[in-house]
């Protein structure tokens, strides 16, 4: 069974009498331990297909399945704590909770984790989801006195925690210069290698180059790589 | 997540904010504190009267003789001279919940001298021993008189402490003559000082004297309206003065001829004091002596009372009444004052609401469901509330405090007030925090995130 299967999505926006639609009939399949890079200009729709992806939004019409289960049409609470355990979130701008410590802006999501962990087990979690991406020395620090690099790591710990099998990363070297893109990107390809899947959204050719699928977007449709094995042009 | 958790975070984040957090709060501090502080008063002033009402005897009661009516035309209290001596003795005799019985004769004009010194009274009354009892009146010095004593018309009289100051310059008068109006009178005792009661009369000036003595020496005979008038040709022996020229019978008017005979009755009494066993008998005492004061007028069932009881209990009931009148009219002063706060709360926490739009969204993004960021937001008004509670019981302790110390008023405080406070703040926290939380817990995630 494939980890996500979009069955004819289409999502519309009400603007005055109208509606315009920025999902037209998205159909994909994303397996396992897959590396995709959304791909796509501004509008396309590629972030909208993101939310909905990431549980963050519902489709308007079409089924999502994710690991067999219909999310689409499901309770928030079961949305929600799919958002907890399964998937996990690195933002453009971080999103870290200011005048918290790295820690436990990495520990965070644990609280909304049923069947709650000791605080020690909790912390013991948040230093090796630390360690993993290698800052398990700045556990005290506060985002402000963290570099642009650092504060994403401590992100992708975050995304971590709950060792979910999917990742989402909307413009992850957005906010960052260069050098630092280099090693968040290897960071994610080092976590493929360990078998989580890996979706990228961005409009960099350089970034999406990493990943081992892209899939292009244009006008709410999917115009390339809509089938596994690179680039079907 | 679980409620301790979401506790700490809520003192974490209100920390973070010192200076809006403690504004906030004040609007609750200043409504407990005065919640607090008038409850305090209050039950302190309830206590005061129950305190007086104790001093005047608890338990006690009086019996006045009713308002007569004649024609249409009410005589006003005491118009109607209908009570006897004998009358007391029933009333013990027969009324099981009564314990003690003293008749009374008051004089308010009077004149107390003492050498060269002066004066009257406020309270001037021919008693039964028994009456120190009734009221609670405890000997200081001396001795209180005796029954042998009242039945020999004994001029002898005890005194309060206002008197021994006013006429005798403080020095203990024991043993001292002095004269009431044209009579010498001997002090064989000084009552133990009670102080000003609730109404601010001083209970401390009085002479009481044995109420035979009263009678024949100081107040003559009873004069009421002339339909009252009593004779003193005794036709019993039990009755205890001569006769001195009084028509025997009183004259009539027509209703009186018309519809009731009426026996003479002879040697009337200003009024009877009473006290129940026990102060929760007073009820009970009451009824037992109606029934029998009617049945010995041979009042039949149409005929209203010709007497009056009134008892502590009665006056505790008219003090509590406005003093509770009072305290609840200041209470609800307090409490809109805590609504005040309240919308304080609100408007902060709306504030919170807007500036953390992004970490709800992250929140919302990381798994935490709808109820999770309602309960976030309404824990941390409720703490802030509570907070502010504890803080407004302090203050308000302390104000009381304060007032006790340089007003002097009665206060007492009351572990009900406290949690009733607590209550009351973890309402208002959850009233008025419920409208921001629901509030954040609506938004869109996704809105919430692109918030800037």
């Amino acid at each position: 069974m494939a980890l996500i299967e979009l069955h004819n999505i289409v999502k519309n926006y009400p603007l005055g009498d109208e509606f315009i639609s920025v999902l037209k009939n998205v159909s994909l399949t994303i397996e396992r331990g897959e590396y995709v890079a959304l791909m796509g200009a501004s509008g396309s729709g590629k972030s909208t297909l993101m939310n909905i992806l990431g549980c963050l939004d519902r489709p308007s019409a079409g089924d999502y399945l994710f690991d067999g289960q219909e999310l689409g049409r499901a309770d928030g609470d079961i949305r929600a704590g799919v958002r907890n355990r399964q998937i996990g979130f690195v933002f453009q701008s971080f999103n870290l909770l200011p005048r918290t410590t790295a820690l436990e802006n990495v520990i965070m999501p644990l609280s909304y984790t049923a069947g709650s962990l000791s605080h020690a087990e909790r912390r013991r979690r948040g230093l090796a989801a630390l360690e993993a991406v290698g800052i398990a020395d700045r556990a005290g620090h506060h985002p402000s006195q963290l570099s642009g690099g650092q504060q994403q790591r401590v992100a992708i710990a975050r995304a971590l925690i709950n060792r979910p099998p999917v990742i989402f990363a909307d413009e992850p070297t957005g906010n960052l210069d260069s050098h630092t893109s280099v090693e968040v990107m290897n960071m994610f390809e080092k976590l493929n290698a360990e078998g989580i899947t890996v979706i990228l959204v961005t409009h960099s050719q350089a970034i999406a180059r990493y990943a081992k699928r892209t899939i292009c977007m244009s006008d709410g449709q999917i115009v390339s790589g809509l089938f596994e094995g690179g680039i079907a042009q | 997540m679980n409620t301790f958790d979401t506790i700490i975070m809520a003192l974490v984040s209100l920390k973070r904010n010192p200076t809006r957090t403690m504004l906030t709060m004040l609007g609750i501090i200043i409504g407990i504190g005065a919640v607090i502080t008038m409850m305090e008063i209050g039950a302190g002033s309830s206590t005061a009267i129950r305190t007086t009402i104790e001093r005047m005897g608890a338990g006690s009661g009086i019996i006045y003789p009713g308002v007569r009516r004649v024609a249409g035309i009410k005589g006003g209290t005491n118009s109607w001279a209908s009570l006897l001596p004998a009358d007391a003795e029933a009333i013990l005799r027969e009324c099981p919940s009564v314990a003690l019985v003293s008749p009374v004769v008051r004089s308010s004009t009077a004149q107390a001298i003492f050498g060269s010194e002066n004066w009257i009274p406020n309270q001037m009354y021919g008693v039964a021993p028994s009456f120190f009892a009734i009221r609670d009146w405890e000997i200081a010095e001396g001795r209180a008189f005796t029954e042998a004593e009242v039945n020999r018309n004994s001029r002898v009289c005890v005194v309060g402490s206002t008197v021994v100051k006013e006429l005798f310059g403080g020095i203990s008068p024991l043993d001292c003559e002095m004269r009431i109006n044209n009579s010498t009178f001997r002090v064989i005792g000084i009552l133990k000082s009670k102080g000003a009661n609730m109404m601010g009369t001083d209970e401390d000036d009085i002479i009481l004297i044995p109420w035979t003595t009263m009678r024949m020496r100081i107040t003559g005979l009873r004069s009421g309206s002339p339909t009252s008038t009593t004779s003193t040709l005794s036709t019993r022996p039990g009755d205890r003065y001569p006769v001195s020229g009084v028509a025997f019978y009183p004259e009539q008017d027509s209703s009186m001829t018309s519809d009731k005979l009426v026996i003479p009755k002879f040697t009337y009494i200003d009024q009877i004091a009473f006290a129940a066993s026990s102060p929760a008998k007073i009820d009970q005492a009451q009824q037992e002596i109606a029934a029998l004061l009617r049945e010995r007028h041979k009042l039949v069932a149409a005929q209203d009372d010709d007497f009056r009881i009134r008892s502590a209990s009665d006056f505790m009931k008219m003090m509590n009444k406005t003093s509770t009148l009072m305290n609840n009219l200041l209470l609800g002063v307090a409490l809109l004052s805590l609504v005040v706060g309240g919308v304080g709360i609100m408007n902060i926490m709306l504030v919170s609401v807007t500036e953390r739009t992004r970490e709800i969204g992250l929140r919302m993004a990381v798994g935490a469901r709808s109820r999770d960021i309602l309960k976030q937001f309404l824990i941390e008004s409720v703490v802030m509330c509570l907070l502010g509670g504890i803080i407004g019981i302090f203050c308000g302790h302390g104000t009381a405090l304060l007032i006790e110390a340089h007003l002097h008023w009665p206060i007492e405080s009351s572990p009900g007030a406290v949690v009733a406070a607590f209550a009351v703040s973890a309402s208002i926290g959850i009233i008025f925090g419920f409208y921001p939380a629901w509030k954040a817990s609506q938004l869109d995630p996704i809105e919430a995130l692109r918030y800037e």
